[in-house]
């Protein structure tokens, strides 16, 4: 994705009041840019007395420097250890004790903030979240005591977790340059030696209001929220070392790579494909919304979809079968298939199978029944998507963390209605390539293939 | 920079206009249907679909002996086809109206849940009752269906997390049917025939146990005329209800190997019936112990002083026919003895010292704060206010609630502490290659 394209378009203006097409949406989002180049957004919703407020920084793991994997996602940790106002682990307690949830996360492309409180409450938790975006302080022995943290945190999600396993060794094998390859909670060895000095210049360079989104969801005025930025994050200073997001990029992958994990702790093997496949871009979401759509008709509905129906009703030789792809990225991201075996079908009969499903689709061409229900669904999302106002929030969040626009976060739901069944085969025929796939088994026996 | 003085008086005004006593907020109408029928209606036209929740009460526990997972298998089975459709055909006329139906059994319920546009609520209700009074149990769904299940027995088998459950079901529940898990077991859920699914049909789902809940875009009386379709011809009553069981607390460790890096550990004592006059205080002083996260005892103790684990927790649970306080955390085989050491040394120190009036300010505060933000969506409402139904409280009751948690004294709490909490007869399970820690 280019990044930094979109945000110029919708922030030139104080104020931009934007409101969503369409009878069923009118969800009121308001847009605003403070000096020192924060973005603001706030999404309002009256039914109940309650605001999330998020903080997103648009800086992730893939952002990391060589030789310093996990260091994103162990700032995201370090920045509970409080600054000179707020001691180590009492900004949690803080929100906690108003009633309230905080939380976090890091993913490749962003680093997020939130808490979750009754409306009321919103002046504190921003006073918070904008004191430690310029004055966290570290000490060495909270920065070794929350390393442990991390390393048990890898140990739990990742280690602990053959399926968690191949998921890693499978990214690593999809990208041949770009860091998306490398896990967002970091190597173990590189992991171990992260220092409190490595934690601080990531801090210092990366997080400042010109390199952050604050989203406001909830039973507030857009006139008030932009009152408290000014005041709360308005006065911290721009930093100049944001560099842009311009990472290695893909060379042509010309031959498909397969994995086998076997680990006998696999309760359950499975097999998965996975390809690189294009992401959405400001402006242009088109081949992103075929992607969405292809992904439902092949894998999206437990009983009707082309895998199940194939897999799983006709030929009985798979218990589970889905398909996953998620178009919001910076950079080119994957579009997977997975099918779990029944009882005593091999791994290789099933990938043969599923690839044989697949043939079929690509000559057969697309169900019409079956995309006249998903865009229903689609439809539907919009309705139901309303009901949950940090669904909402997040949504936002994520698109314009990943260099998206408000825009094109509107555009949305009109780009996957719009996508024909033509569309949506030309975009199978190119992406459906093993040249750039990479197959994966989990097996608990040894040598398996 | 900008505006300062504007700013707060802004910020001034935004807190008085947006202060209202948040609970107030949720209306609850008590509704009966013209056949009869009780429900609880959060009424909001905002957004143009409704939820509904419906609960009957039983659930796994209803299991014939030697019929371990038949309700479970049943509930995955209800819309796996229905009246003239079959598994596919009932699946894409659900999709093709945009409507979302769940089906859930836990070892008190079978739930259903669903959520539909206000434009495709009579077809997508007339298609619900189906699933619920005519479902077909095919035998190739059943077949496809039971593969599943069983894939997922072989799959717990594997996790530690599920077999500690397992070793804390048997040990504190013993023969009751809450002492086994209620998908079953790779025997007994092979051995379940079409007979053996429709007597749990039948057991199961029936009126005489039956909680219904709705929120959103339906008025009270569009919620009457709607009951009296979906629910009014499923039979009167259903199987007896199980007895209730006393937990057995042994204190001590139960051990049990488990390759690989981490050791997932789990303990339990008596817990407190939701009836009891001092509930309120004991779930003050959980949360205090263990249950709000990163503000605890625990959390405080095992991760935030020591590293040992990433989280731990601890919740009171109070079911139908018997009630356990217990908690669970993983953490690295070579810190399970430290861990386990802690735990009980926080567990002691508690029940003698008691906790402090600022700990106990702080919980009010976050409780009574917590409770309004729960209310969050339709689907959420639908579901909480079923579950106050089957704790048999009042449809007021979210207005006084956080009274109650108000009304909670220090000697209370620490009187609790000193009753309930019982450090000797805390009792652990560990799986995984636990460094030193062995059944005792």
């Amino acid at each position: 994705m280019r990044p930094d394209f979109g945000f110029k378009m919708w922030c030139r203006t104080a104020l931009a009041l934007v409101v969503m097409a369409g009878t069923a949406v009118a969800d009121t989002v308001s847009t605003f840019k403070l000096d020192n180049g924060m973005d603001v957004v706030v999404i309002e919703d009256h039914r109940a007395p309650v605001v999330v407020h998020m903080v997103w920084y648009k800086i992730g793991a893939a952002d990391e420097s060589p030789g310093h994997s996990g260091i994103a996602h162990f700032l995201e940790h370090l920045m509970f250890q409080g600054t000179k106002e707020v001691a180590p682990g009492d900004l949690s307690k803080i929100v906690a004790a108003q009633g309230g949830s905080d939380n976090a996360f890091t993913t490749q492309d962003y680093t997020a903030y939130f808490q979750r409180v009754a409306a009321d409450r919103l002046d504190l938790v921003m006073k918070l979240e904008s004191d430690r975006m310029h004055n966290l302080n570290l000490t060495e022995k909270d920065v070794d005591t929350e390393r442990q943290v991390i390393l048990d945190e890898r140990n739990e999600r990742t280690d602990s977790d053959p399926g968690a396993l191949l998921t890693e060794q499978m990214s690593a094998a999809q990208y041949l340059n770009h860091p998306y390859g490398i896990p967002v909670i970091g190597w173990r060895h590189e992991m171990e030696k992260l220092s409190r000095q490595d934690a601080l210049d990531f801090y210092q360079a990366n997080y400042a209001p010109n390199n952050a989104i604050l989203i406001v969801a909830g039973d507030v005025k857009p006139d008030d929220v932009l009152a408290l930025a000014k005041k709360y994050y308005g006065p911290i200073p721009p930093s100049d070392k944001i560099h842009p997001r311009v990472r290695p990029t893909e060379p042509p992958q010309l031959a498909e790579r397969r994995l086998v994990l076997s680990d006998p702790r696999v309760p359950q093997p499975y097999v998965v494909r996975s390809y690189l496949a294009p992401e959405r871009n400001p402006g242009d979401q088109k081949e992103a919304a075929a992607l969405t759509m292809l992904a439902q008709l092949l894998g999206g509905s437990r009983a009707t979809s082309v895998l199940a129906r194939a897999l799983e009703f006709d030929q009985k030789l798979a218990t589970y079968t889905s398909v996953s792809y998620d178009g919001v990225s910076m950079d080119p991201t994957t579009f997977a298939l997975v099918a779990v075996p029944a009882d005593g079908v091999s791994l290789g009969d099933l990938e043969t199978a599923m690839d044989a499903v697949v043939a079929k689709f690509l000559k057969d061409g697309v169900d019409a029944d079956e995309f006249a229900r998903i865009k229903a669904q689609v439809r539907a999302d919009q309705v139901y998507g309303r009901d949950n106002t940090q669904g909402l929030a997040h949504r936002y969040g994520m698109a314009l963390a990943s260099g998206l626009t408000v825009q094109d976060v509107q555009d949305w739901p009109d780009a996957l209605q719009a996508v024909t069944p033509d569309e949506v085969m030309a975009e199978a025929k190119k992406v459906l390539d093993r040249h750039h796939a990479v197959t994966g088994w989990l097996t608990a026996e040894e040598a398996a293939q | 920079m900008m505006m300062f003085v504007k700013t707060k008086v802004l910020a001034v005004l935004a807190f008085m206009l947006l202060a209202m006593p948040a609970v107030a907020e949720i209306k609850i109408q008590e509704v009966t249907s013209p056949g009869g029928i009780k429900a609880w209606l959060v009424e909001n036209h905002d957004i143009p679909f409704a939820a509904l929740s419906i609960r009957f009460t039983g659930g796994t526990s209803l299991d014939a002996p030697g019929k371990r997972g038949a309700v479970n298998l049943m509930t995955a089975l209800i819309e796996e086809g229905a009246g003239d459709l079959d598994s596919q055909g009932f699946a894409a006329a659900r999709d093709a109206l945009a409507a979302e139906f769940n089906f859930d059994s836990d070892e008190d319920g079978v739930g259903v849940s669903a959520k539909f546009l206000t434009e495709n609520r009579d077809k997508a209700m007339d298609l619900l009752h189906q699933a619920l009074v005519k479902p077909r149990f095919d035998a190739a769904a059943v077949e496809r269906v039971r593969g599943q299940v069983l894939q997922n027995i072989v799959s717990n088998a594997k996790d530690p997390a599920a077999i500690g459950g397992d070793i804390l079901r048997k040990a504190a529940f013993g023969d009751h049917p809450y002492g086994t898990v209620g998908d079953g077991t790779e025997v007994s859920v092979k051995a379940l025939t079409r007979a053996d699914i429709l007597d749990a049909y039948h057991g199961a789902l029936a009126r005489d146990r039956i909680y219904v809940a709705a929120a959103g875009d339906i008025s009270a009386t569009d919620l009457g005329v709607l009951l009296d379709k979906l629910l009014g011809d499923l039979p009167a009553k259903g199987a007896a209800q199980p007895a209730d069981v006393a937990l057995t607390v042994k204190g001590g460790v139960i051990q049990q190997d488990f390759p690989g890096p981490q050791t997932a550990i789990s303990f339990y004592q008596a817990g407190i019936k939701f009836a009891d006059k001092d509930y309120f205080a004991a779930t003050i002083l959980n949360e205090i112990l263990g249950g709000n996260g990163f503000s605890s005892r625990l959390m405080d103790q095992v991760r935030e002083q020591r590293g040992l684990t990433y989280g731990i927790d601890t919740g009171l649970a109070a079911y139908d026919h018997a009630e356990i306080l217990q908690g669970s955390l993983d953490t690295a085989n070579e810190k399970a003895g430290e861990a386990i050491k802690v735990i009980k040394d926080v567990w002691a120190d508690v029940a003698k010292n008691g906790v402090t009036q600022k700990e106990l300010d702080d919980t009010k505060t976050y409780l009574t704060g917590a409770y309004p933000l729960r209310f969050d969506g339709n689907g959420r409402i639908a579901s909480i206010l079923v579950g106050m139904q089957t704790l048999g409280l009042p449809s007021d009751y979210p207005a006084v609630r956080n009274a109650k948690v108000e009304a909670v004294t220090l000697e209370d709490v620490n009187r609790v502490a000193k009753s309930l909490l019982t450090p000797d007869k805390l009792t652990f399970i560990v799986v995984g290659d636990a460094v030193g820690v062995k059944s005792e």
